[in-house]
């Protein structure tokens, strides 16, 4: 039997053991004391936190397994962000969930068992337990979008990620074995060192497996031209899922896509250069232009997060085009992923509790706003803007890193793949204004929303003021950022 | 004295911000007490700067003094880095007037919806902005502040704006004028920023290929100025000119600010004029031209045709305007062309004719708006056909336009004279190197549009002040100034003579950093 450090596993085991107990007290909880469920969850996730930190306190790195998990600073990093994330997901979901008044245990277990998959794969440092913990990931988010059953639109949600996810699956599983198949190697480091051992560098059939590879993390990060599914998605999933596709579920393709092309990779970027140049560039400017036209601000969100991840993939091209450019470009990634869950959760959060009140998600519903419920109002326009891009608030650290990280390449590629994001940057601003404008600038309806909210409004709060508090501190103290940064570069070997 | 000396930079750029949190604090409908608080900020932040020009070295005004420089975003190289020096005294102590002035004008005048509190809020943050611009000296920090600005003009335009619906090319309905004003004052400002930042980083990594570490702090970056050369400084200049240029605003640029002057409420405007627009032109002085000399003067001449287009433009575009308002504002544009004129000369009187020119535009258009705003206020309307004979009906104010309108078209005496004079005075000699032809001819067509000033100022005058009052006010009582106006106001009439009689109240301060300026970016060429 392998030696397993219990330590480097404990938060996964926390989580694991959190899922179960869930599992177990669900079936003996009356209804009405459900919301038991969801503060089980919430304690296992915050106790997870526990070890993360005192591993990130001693700085030990551990291997298990012939170095397949690994938990290093990169993974204790990403850890602590699934868990917070994870955690700001869970205190939006109570409300919601409870009102709702069904499967309420399944529910969280299904949110922990996809936290769980997304906390193994940040030490994953083979192809194969990279996949598992991808699917594990994902699999339980098909069962979550289709939460509503009753609801055509859930429905849809669900079949269309389903199907998608499943193609984009065998793609990249594809792609894996052809990579597999070249180099003989599963480990990140062994297919790393027999790429350049065998000079296999610039091999076509390398650069098919990269490719395929790419398109299936694509899908992951629903880059463009792998959108399709999640504007759809995401308007039909219940909003508290559609929070967590947003960010974790993102953040999990992102997180793979960095171990496999920084740990595997690095020496091939001929090929996934160019390729996230273009769908970087594309990325930004399509979901951009179609986000203008949005007036159903869930599926405005989806398009924005669709833009979001052609802004994080623009410091992977400067990374392949700067000789040196590997390590700022992951740190200026990790920095950007960091500072987009936290605004992006708090955008949903707002979302949430005003779309409770108002009772729709079209953005001329929500006017005037800012003049019956200042509090939302002031915390829709912050996260707004944050996602915007706008200083003092931590959004701009993001872009900042991510202009510098391909302006490191002084060559003409940077230059423009900076001048179109920088563009970008400009026509995401009316998108994001336009609803800040119709919260603030126009006439509240003759007919006020009434605060009917009867659930509990604690937990839901309390997510929207820890992700205000974060957004204002780290946009005037970026520096707090950059320490998540610094400690994952140390991945690039 | 020490701790002033180190605190009081940090104290005038951040006690405003921690007067807009205090003041969060204080409930909405306890207005007398917001205004009071925002009030004693706003005062205890001019009673700094006003310390700190007290306390400032005249003699070594070419240096940085009561400088801080703390490290902030290290892992990037970004600190915390503020001073000031001849060129940005004026200008930071103008701004901290100006709040003041605003807080008490705004004492009795405010525009639906009302809510002092969010207003009030809104505008310290802005001073915060502003007074930041003016003392940052790391391009992070620069960029951080410019931006910060931004947002609180948004909302002042957006929430307290006009509300008239206007028909706008290119929009199937009619929208309101607030609604489009804010979004374009936005969208303008922030594409050129944005390629602003992009030039700032530029500049960072190519601060290190002298074999040092790469830095965005202004100084240092002027002193690896010779790094800097070739397409690579074209371009950044470039990137850097677009986001200046918005804000100034150059010509063609300039299409925000007609629309966003005219639909900011009155204090809005008033900052806009004062001190948003200085913010452009100020960053060519203290960042573009230091850090690229060189390439500077290639962009020399085309920033002198923008700038003469912009002074006779500006003034063709007043003569067509119905709306008082609106008149101002497009007075604006010319008269930052004299001021971009000025700086494009590349000389010691050019550049200080700028300075002088900033200082003058913010007094006198400040001014101007808060009588566009209170005649608004007064009558309801601000075309110029129904308006007429205001002299007759409130002959102190009327008195006071007249004061104002003569600083404007650069009546000699005045503040507004010594900015286009110098202005012209520069393009006859501009740095060696430039085309003395090129400039003289670009000095008799800016010369041409001083007398389209005074042409449009006199006429604006003729058909607000003079004449009889229309019959539609007859009968009406018309209130004069008011107590609060007067007050907001004399300050900037006192200094519009004081400048006026006296420039060396603002020249004695720039000259010798302007000179060290030219001196040290422009020696190798003789200048």
């Amino acid at each position: 039997m392998p030696r397993i450090d219990w330590l480097a596993i404990a938060p996964e085991v926390v989580v694991a053991a959190a899922l179960l107990v869930v599992l177990a007290v669900d079936l003996f909880l009356p209804r009405e004391r459900k919301y038991w469920v969801a503060a089980l969850a919430v304690v296992g996730t915050t106790l997870a936190m526990v070890p993360v930190i005192l591993m990130a306190v001693s700085g030990d790195n551990y291997s298990m397994f012939d170095g397949s998990y690994v938990v290093d600073e990169f993974a204790l990093v990403l850890k602590g962000v699934f868990l917070v994330a994870g955690y700001l997901v869970l205190l939006i979901s109570v409300s919601y969930i409870e009102s709702d008044r069904y499967y309420q245990g399944e529910y969280y277990l299904l949110l922990l068992s996809s936290l769980l998959g997304s906390m193994v794969l940040t030490s994953a440092r083979d192809l194969v337990v990279l996949f598992v913990a991808l699917e594990l990931t994902t699999g339980p988010l098909f069962l979550l979008a289709g939460w509503r059953k009753g609801d055509l639109r859930s429905n849809e949600a669900s079949l269309k990620f389903f199907i998608i996810g499943v193609l984009s699956t065998g793609l990249m599983l594809y792609g894996m074995s052809l990579l597999f198949g070249l180099t003989g190697e599963l480990s990140f480091d062994g297919i790393r060192e027999a790429i350049s051992a065998g000079g296999m560098a610039s091999e076509p059939v390398l650069g098919l497996a990269v490719l395929l590879i790419l398109v299936g993390f694509g899908f992951k990060v629903s880059a463009v031209p792998f959108h399709f599914w999640a504007p759809d998605t995401y308007q039909g999933s219940p909003p508290p899922v559609t929070a967590y596709l947003s960010v974790s579920s993102k953040l999990a393709g992102f997180v793979a896509m960095l171990a496999v092309i920084y740990l595997a990779l690095p020496a091939v970027t001929d090929f996934w250069g160019p390729a996230l140049w273009l769908m970087a560039a594309v990325s930004m400017t399509v979901a951009n232009l179609s986000a203008l036209r949005q007036s159903h601000l869930i599926r405005l969100l989806a398009y924005s997060s669709v833009a979001q991840a052609g802004f994080m993939l623009v410091p992977f091209a400067g990374g392949a085009i700067a000789t040196d450019g590997l390590s700022e470009g992951l740190g200026a990634t990790v920095i950007y992923l960091v500072i987009y869950a936290v605004m992006n959760l708090g955008a949903f959060a707002v979302v949430i509790a005003g779309g409770r009140r108002i009772g729709s998600y079209e953005i001329p519903d929500w006017r005037g706003l800012g003049s019956y419920s200042p509090r939302l109002g002031v915390m829709l326009a912050v996260f707004f803007l944050s996602l915007a891009g706008l200083p003092p608030l931590a959004g701009w650290f993001a872009k900042f890193v991510m202009f510098r990280a391909v302006l490191i390449s002084t060559g003409p590629a940077g230059v423009w793949l900076a001048v179109i994001a920088a563009v970008n940057a400009v026509v995401a601003f009316y998108y994001y204004a336009r609803v800040v404008k119709s919260a603030w600038f126009d006439e509240a309806p003759d007919k006020i929303p009434e605060d009917t909210e009867t659930g509990p409004t604690g937990p839901l709060s309390l997510a929207m003021g820890l992700a205000l508090v974060v957004v204002l501190v780290v946009g005037v103290f970026p520096g707090l950022a950059t320490f998540f940064g610094d400690a994952a570069a140390a991945l690039v070997p | 004295m020490d701790l002033l000396d180190s605190w009081a930079l940090t104290l005038i750029v951040f006690l405003p911000l921690v007067g807009a949190l205090v003041a969060l604090a204080i409930p909405k409908e306890r207005e007398e007490a917001v205004k009071q608080w925002t009030l004693l900020v706003s005062v205890v932040t001019l009673v700094l700067a006003v310390v700190v020009a007290a306390r400032f070295d005249f003699g070594a005004a070419a240096g940085f003094q009561f400088e801080v420089d703390l490290p902030w975003i290290s892992a990037i190289g970004a600190n915390y880095h503020i001073g000031i020096d001849g060129i940005s005294l004026p200008l930071l102590v103008l701004s901290a007037l100006v709040v003041v002035l605003c807080v008490i004008y705004s004492w009795q005048h405010w525009d639906e919806p009302r809510n002092p509190r969010a207003f009030l809020i809104l505008m310290m943050i802005l001073a915060t902005g502003m007074n930041g611009t003016f003392v940052a000296l790391d391009l992070v920090l620069f960029f951080i502040f410019f931006e910060l600005v931004l947002l609180p003009m948004y909302f002042m335009i957006g929430i307290w704006g006009d509300r008239t619906m206007r028909k706008i090319p290119g929009f199937r309905k009619e929208v309101e004028t607030r609604l489009y004003a804010a979004i374009k004052f936005f969208i303008f400002t922030l594409f050129g920023s944005a390629f602003m930042l992009l030039g700032f980083l530029a500049l960072y990594f190519k601060s290190g290929s002298g074999g040092q570490q790469s830095t965005f702090d202004i100084p240092e970056l002027i002193a690896r100025g010779h790094l800097f050369e070739g397409t690579f400084a074209w371009l950044v200049f470039g990137a850097m000119f677009l986001g200046f240029a918005v804000k100034v605003p150059m010509w063609p640029f300039h299409t925000w600010l007609p629309d966003a002057h005219t639909a900011a409420p009155t204090v809005g405007s008033v900052l806009l004029a004062a001190i948003l627009l200085k913010l452009g032109s100020y960053a060519f002085i203290r960042i573009a031209i230091p850090i690229l000399p060189e390439t500077a003067r290639d962009w020399a001449p085309a920033i002198a045709v923008l700038a003469v287009i912009g002074i006779i433009y500006g003034s063709l575009a007043c003569l067509a305007q119905t709306d008082v308002k609106r008149l101002i504002a497009f007075s604006s544009v010319g008269h930052m062309g004299f001021v971009m004129l000025g700086i494009a000369t590349l000389t010691e009187v050019g550049i200080n004719a700028a300075i002088i020119g900033m200082v003058a535009h913010g007094l006198i258009t400040g001014l101007l708006f808060f009588l566009a705003g209170s005649i608004h206020h007064r009558y309801h309307t601000r075309e110029m056909s129904r308006l007429g004979g205001n002299l007759k009906l409130m002959p102190v104010m009327g008195g006071i336009l007249g004061f104002t309108a003569m600083a404007s078209l650069g009546l000699p005496g005045l503040a507004g004279f010594w900015g286009e004079f110098m202005a012209l005075l520069g393009s006859y000699q501009p740095l060696p190197g430039l085309s003395t032809s090129f400039f003289r001819t670009a000095m008799v067509i800016g010369a041409i549009g001083t007398v389209l000033t005074a042409g449009y100022m006199l006429w604006m005058l003729q058909k607000v002040n003079l004449g009889e009052p229309s019959d539609e006010w007859a009968g009406q009582e018309f209130q004069d100034v008011d107590r609060y106006e007067m007050v907001a106001w004399a300050p900037l009439i006192v200094l519009i003579v004081a400048v006026g009689v006296y420039p060396k109240l603002v020249l004695g301060v720039t000259t010798d950093a302007v000179v060290g300026l030219v001196e040290s970016a422009f020696r190798a060429v003789g200048g």
